[in-house]
């Protein structure tokens, strides 16, 4: 099963989003609790792009590829704007984060927490891409 | 068609903000635009409804983090209440229940307020 959306960077489609992976994931026979986790990881990951990437510029491309297959998730999201480092960032230590208002980095800790993978690939100059996978366990 | 609202309602010397659908980067602004308001007001007792609040990213919980120290500073709070389970385990999973006050009930956190006094 594969699915592929694009959309332009602006925050108004990550409503569009959500509903594109909540879809998605309901057939591919996720629980109700994954898929929230599901599509708040991909909000992150997208919010990131338009803010990071674009720096809200609203006419960039993201583009975003589904595939389940032997009840795996692959989450393929891609965008063309400026790369950034997120091994850079850490896992945030939540009181030093409050008294630093640092808030951007809890969306990179959310996707770690709620997903099984996520990885970044970043060509500068061409395309930056963060893959996203979760497993579906499957209940005897 | 709104997505989301953010609804100020005073009760007694405490403004409690009802807040409905999705909260996300696109819809955050309206949160901040409800806390300016308080702090313009100079209304810093806050209770947050949470019972209509289908969905909320980081964007959203950043909202809570970028006001309450304003809040704090004026003798007041930014109290949150009557979460689903599934918007209680996204601001438990960053931290929040160490920092804010969570109640069950709009009630209890109202009570809170004159209870700290």
């Amino acid at each position: 099963m594969k699915s592929k959306l694009n959309v332009f960077s602006k925050t108004e489609n990550l409503s569009v989003i959500r509903e594109f992976l909540r879809k998605f994931s309901l057939s591919a026979g996720f629980s109700k609790k994954e898929i929230q986790d599901i599509i708040l990881a991909v909000d992150e990951a997208c919010t990131n792009i338009i803010k990071h990437a674009y720096h809200s510029d609203p006419n960039g491309q993201i583009n975003i590829e589904l595939k389940f297959t032997n009840d795996l998730l692959s989450i393929k999201i891609t965008d063309f704007g400026s790369s950034f480092r997120p091994e850079k960032i850490m896992n945030p230590d939540f009181p030093k984060y409050f008294e630093q208002k640092r808030i951007g980095g809890l969306g990179m800790y959310l996707m770690k927490t709620l997903m099984d993978d996520v990885k970044y690939t970043s060509v500068p100059g061409k395309y930056n891409q963060v893959y996203l996978s979760k497993q579906l366990l499957r209940s005897e | 068609m709104t997505e989301f609202s953010a609804k100020i309602i005073d009760k007694k010397d405490v403004s409690v903000i009802y807040l409905a659908g999705f909260l996300d980067a696109h819809t955050a602004p309206i949160l901040e635009d409800a806390f300016t308001n308080l702090v313009n007001d100079k209304k810093f007792k806050v209770v947050v409804n949470c019972k209509d609040l289908n969905y909320i990213s980081s964007a959203g919980l950043g909202v809570f983090m970028a006001y309450i120290e304003k809040f704090r500073e004026n003798n007041g709070d930014i109290k949150l209440a009557a979460m689903e389970d599934k918007i209680f385990n996204i601001f438990d999973l960053l931290g929040f229940p160490l920092l804010y006050d969570i109640c069950k009930t709009e009630e209890e956190a109202i009570n809170l307020f004159s209870e700290n006094k």
